[in-house]
């Protein structure tokens, strides 16, 4: 495997008598766009500060291209930072606040405004050099602030939730927009977010994080299908919940109301008899039958949701409800409240996670 | 960062001697008058001093009319610019403005011009009119500080809505402002008296133009003629001030405050 | 004196909630004012006519006539004979050394306090202290720094007893900068009051976004801290200079009529009418409101706009 471009090492932070990164180890590749998800307190922020070097680690450490950089203040570590609350200086307009990050490097100044008018062209705001940042939209300022940090050709770029005081239309495009740039430049890239869409959306790689450790990383597709843990499992996307009891622990039978079936991921160690929670997402279910679903349920429809191209089925299962999403046929309208339906469920779709 | 934390505490240091060192000198001039040891004496003259006593009392009967008036005069104004005329506040705040613009000594010139004995309001031709200028003219001193605490009060209990509420369930005006609003801002109000009263202990210019013998002017006197009581006075005079400004700071404990917007 | 003791409020600028626009004539609402409300609302105005507007008016108009009353521009032009202008000159030097002082000293102890990372309770600790002793001024201050750095002052004492070095031969406490260094302690507080929440507005964010971009320390100050505080500080020099231009207790206490600034001129003019002409007290009275009126509007408009340039 290629050297990591980032490495964090077993990073610990206590602030007094809460410890809010416990034991963080991670490897981010270089020209990769990874994003650290979770709730809020989970410690996500924490890290991507101690990585920009405003918080010191209470043990482990950081290097960045095979050099240790904890030890490092916060200016000397060559590392681009967009804050969620944009933080443009306000006595200085467009141009100056692009360009400020190469006059402290010392860049003459026609090289700088070259520099400048590039980044203006980057973020799509060319002509808008000489506006101060009281003048500017929100998207507008976060864009700013984009060039801004990326000016002085930083090795690393973190983002501490860009998006999250923008208006929704305006945050999915500047998403785009963010992954875009990252792509043609190149930069290894942090971005800390506690919505999982955009994370989903965006990143080659998702730290997922909850309380203070990784609850799971890798790719978003992992971390969709495969989630490791209920946490993850319940964060990211929705999940469906079916109660059944173990009938023969040696076949991997369960029983399901009165419904019987196999489940080839039901782990070892588990006895007859015992209750087990079995999870699959929305799209596992459907309303048509195949060879591939082998469990097959029967259920009155307690809610139906018309969205348009999508129809948002809840199936009330006798004592589990699932839900399950169909698309719109334009010859076939959806089944009514409270009309009798059979579900199937693909046996290979369901995991068991422990909580 | 280390350095800069040292720094900060040089020159916070730097600044708490300047501050404290006159006030440990005073106290220490002041227990100085027995010579060859420390005393009490200069206290004990200066609270035996019949003119203190008098010049004293002058002062605090003086800072509670002052107190009255200026509460009778601010609050039904401050009132009824916020329920009922907003347009007036913009003139309300320049008068307010005005106190802290116009230095003291042009106030009470101004007043002895006006109201000398040949015009039409010749208060400065008797001691009772002379002392009711006096009062007028802390009025004029206090009022940016008494209007801002009332309308602080006002503002933090939202009177538009408790006025609605009250009107709703059959109250009239005079129930209203003294059995509901007067009782919710009278922490407001008390702090401003307490302001006042600090603003008119210490007075000199004013008194002293006006031949009114208040703890200012007698404090004046006993500088240029004695040596250690000033340093008393000057500790009677901070722990006044003192006792006054930590009035006001337990009062904002019993202050009410806004809901919380859950 | 009460100009001096305008601590915590004035920090907090003029009085103000959000005046309610209401375009067009705010008088026409007159018309539909009850009784109740005249009733509230007269005293205050008829106080304020009666006791600030007319009284200062009256003042100015004065400075304008003679002993007849007629319209005269002979004090005006009398403002300029050399005592008075001295007498100027003095005011304005001490009410701007003590205001640059005071601002200097003032904004280096807010910072301390309040990004120099010390101690949580400080902070309100000097605050608190600050509100106190804006108000501690007058003569009991004058008393406090003769007893501190006069003659038979605790400091000079002990400089001449510790070091053997004897104050009193190269500082007067009783001169100029006596009266100077006496006014700081009025002037130190306010100052502090009132850039303290200009120093909060100072976002972390920006702080971090500069050391991100390579700038140290000293470079955010100089390119962003200083440059955004600027109007601020401008604005409350002017306030400081209004301040300790119209004050004259301590003035009096300490230096008597041996510093001859304007205050204590026009006090000894209403006193006795040393200068022998009361058109000329008014004129002298007209001079100070003009340069303590002017340096007040002045922190008043780079206070407003300076608010509005941070949204």
């Amino acid at each position: 495997m290629a050297e990591d471009f980032l490495r964090i090492a077993e990073l610990v932070k206590t602030f007094g008598s809460t410890t809010v990164v416990k034991g963080v180890d991670l490897g981010f590749e270089k020209g990769e766009f990874v994003s650290l998800l979770g709730p809020s307190g989970c410690g996500k922020t924490t890290i991507l500060r101690m990585i920009a070097g405003f918080e010191r680690p209470t043990s482990g450490q950081i290097i960045v291209e095979g050099k240790d950089i904890t030890d490092l203040s916060p200016n000397q570590r060559k590392i681009g930072m967009v804050f969620q609350a944009y933080a443009l200086f306000p006595n200085m307009n467009v141009e100056d606040n692009i360009g400020f990050g190469l006059k402290i490097a010392g860049t003459g100044r026609e090289q700088r405004r070259a520099r400048v008018e590039e980044m203006l062209k980057l973020i799509g705001l060319s002509g808008f050099g000489k506006r101060y940042p009281f003048e500017l939209s929100g998207g507008q300022q976060q864009r700013v602030a984009l060039a801004r940090a990326l000016a002085p050709s930083p090795r690393m770029l973190l983002l501490d939730e860009p998006l999250s005081a923008l208006d929704a239309k305006i945050r999915v495009s500047l998403r785009e927009q963010i992954r875009e740039i990252q792509r043609e430049l190149g930069i290894t890239t942090v971005f800390v977010t506690h919505d999982q869409e955009e994370a989903l959306s965006i990143s080659d790689r998702i730290v997922v994080m909850n309380a203070g450790h990784v609850e799971q990383f890798g790719a978003p597709f992992e971390i969709y299908n495969r989630p490791k843990t209920k946490f993850v499992a319940t964060f990211v996307g929705t999940l469906n919940t079916l109660n059944a009891r173990v009938v023969d622990a040696s076949r991997k039978t369960v029983a399901i109301g009165s419904a019987e079936a196999q489940i080839p991921s039901l782990p070892e160690g588990i006895s007859s008899g015992e209750m087990v929670a079995l999870t699959m997402r929305p799209e596992a279910v459907s309303l048509a039958n195949g060879a591939a679903r082998d469990i097959v349920l029967d259920g009155t429809v307690s809610e139906v949701a018309f969205l348009g191209s999508v129809i948002r089925l809840k199936v009330d299962l006798g004592g589990n409800v699932v839900s399950l999403d169909t698309f719109n046929d334009q010859r076939t309208p959806p089944p009514a409240h409270g009309s009798q339906v059979r579900v199937g469920i693909a046996s290979s779709d369901v995991l068991v996670l422990d909580n | 960062m280390k350095s800069s934390r040292l720094w900060s505490w040089i020159v916070f240091g730097i600044g708490a001697l300047y501050f404290l060192v006159p006030l440990i000198a005073t106290f220490e001039f002041s227990l100085k008058i027995r010579r060859g040891t420390y005393s009490f004496d200069a206290y004990a003259n200066v609270f035996s001093d019949g003119r203190f006593q008098s010049a004293f009392s002058y002062s605090l009967i003086v800072g509670l009319a002052t107190i009255v008036v200026g509460i009778l005069i601010v609050v039904p104004a401050a009132y009824y610019v916020r329920l009922r005329a907003p347009q007036l506040r913009p003139i309300i705040e320049f008068v307010t403005l005005l106190p802290l613009i116009i230095p003291a000594i042009i106030l009470v010139f101004g007043y002895i011009r006006m109201y000398n004995t040949s015009s039409i309001l010749p208060l400065l031709g008797s001691n009772f009119g002379s002392d009711v200028l006096l009062t007028l003219a802390y009025v004029a001193l206090a009022l940016p500080y008494l209007y801002r605490a009332v309308d602080t009060g006002l503002r933090t209990i939202d009177v538009q809505t408790l006025t609605e509420a009250a009107n709703i369930l059959g109250a009239n005006q005079w129930t209203i402002i003294t059995r509901v609003i007067f009782p919710n801002i009278i922490v407001a109000v008390l702090s401003g008296a307490f302001l006042t009263l600090a603003i008119v202990i210490g007075e000199f210019t004013i008194a002293s133009l006006l031949n009114r013998q208040v703890f200012g002017v007698y404090m004046q006197n006993v500088g240029a003629n004695r040596a250690y009581e000033p340093s008393a006075l000057a500790i009677v005079s901070f722990i006044v001030t003192w006792g006054a400004m930590g009035m006001i700071q337990l009062l904002a404990r019993f202050a009410p405050k806004t809901a919380r917007k859950d | 004196m009460a100009n001096v003791s305008a601590s915590a409020d004035k920090a907090a600028g003029p009085v103000s909630g959000s005046a309610v626009r209401v375009g067009g004539n705010p008088f026409r609402f007159l018309t539909t004012l009850r009784s109740g409300d005249i009733l509230a609302i007269a005293p205050f105005i008829i106080f304020a006519v009666l006791f600030l507007v007319m009284p200062t008016l009256g003042l100015v108009v004065g400075a304008f006539q003679d002993r007849q009353g007629n319209f005269t521009l002979d004090n005006l032009i009398g403002l300029a004979e050399p005592q008075i202008v001295a007498s100027f000159w003095i005011s304005i030097r001490v009410s701007a050394a003590s205001a640059v002082l005071g601002a200097g000293i003032g904004l280096a102890i807010a910072l301390a306090i309040i990004r120099g990372r010390l101690p949580d309770g400080i902070r309100s600790a000097v605050m608190t202290f600050s509100g106190v002793a804006s108000n501690f001024a007058g003569i009991p201050l004058a008393f406090a720094f003769i007893a501190t750095l006069g003659r038979l002052g605790l400091v000079t004492v002990l400089l001449k007893s510790l070091f053997g070095f004897d104050l009193s031969r190269s500082f007067n406490v009783l001169s100029f900068w006596g009266l100077t260094v006496t006014y700081l302690y009025f002037q130190i507080p306010l100052m502090i009051l009132i850039i303290a929440p200009a120093i909060d507005g100072l976002k972390r964010e920006w702080g971090e976004a500069a050391a991100t971009l390579g700038a140290s320390n000293w470079q955010f100050w100089r390119y962003v801290g200083l440059p955004v505080l600027w109007p601020n500080l401008l604005g409350t020099l002017s306030l400081l200079f209004a301040n300790a231009f119209g004050a004259i207790a301590t003035a009096y206490a300490l230096t008597g009529s041996s510093l001859n600034i304007v205050p204590i001129l026009l006090y000894a003019q209403i006193r006795g009418d040393v200068l022998h002409n009361p058109g000329l007290g008014a004129a002298l009275a007209l001079g100070m409101i003009v340069v303590t009126a002017f340096a007040n509007i002045i922190y008043l408009v780079v206070r407003t706009r300076a608010e509005r340039w941070l949204k």
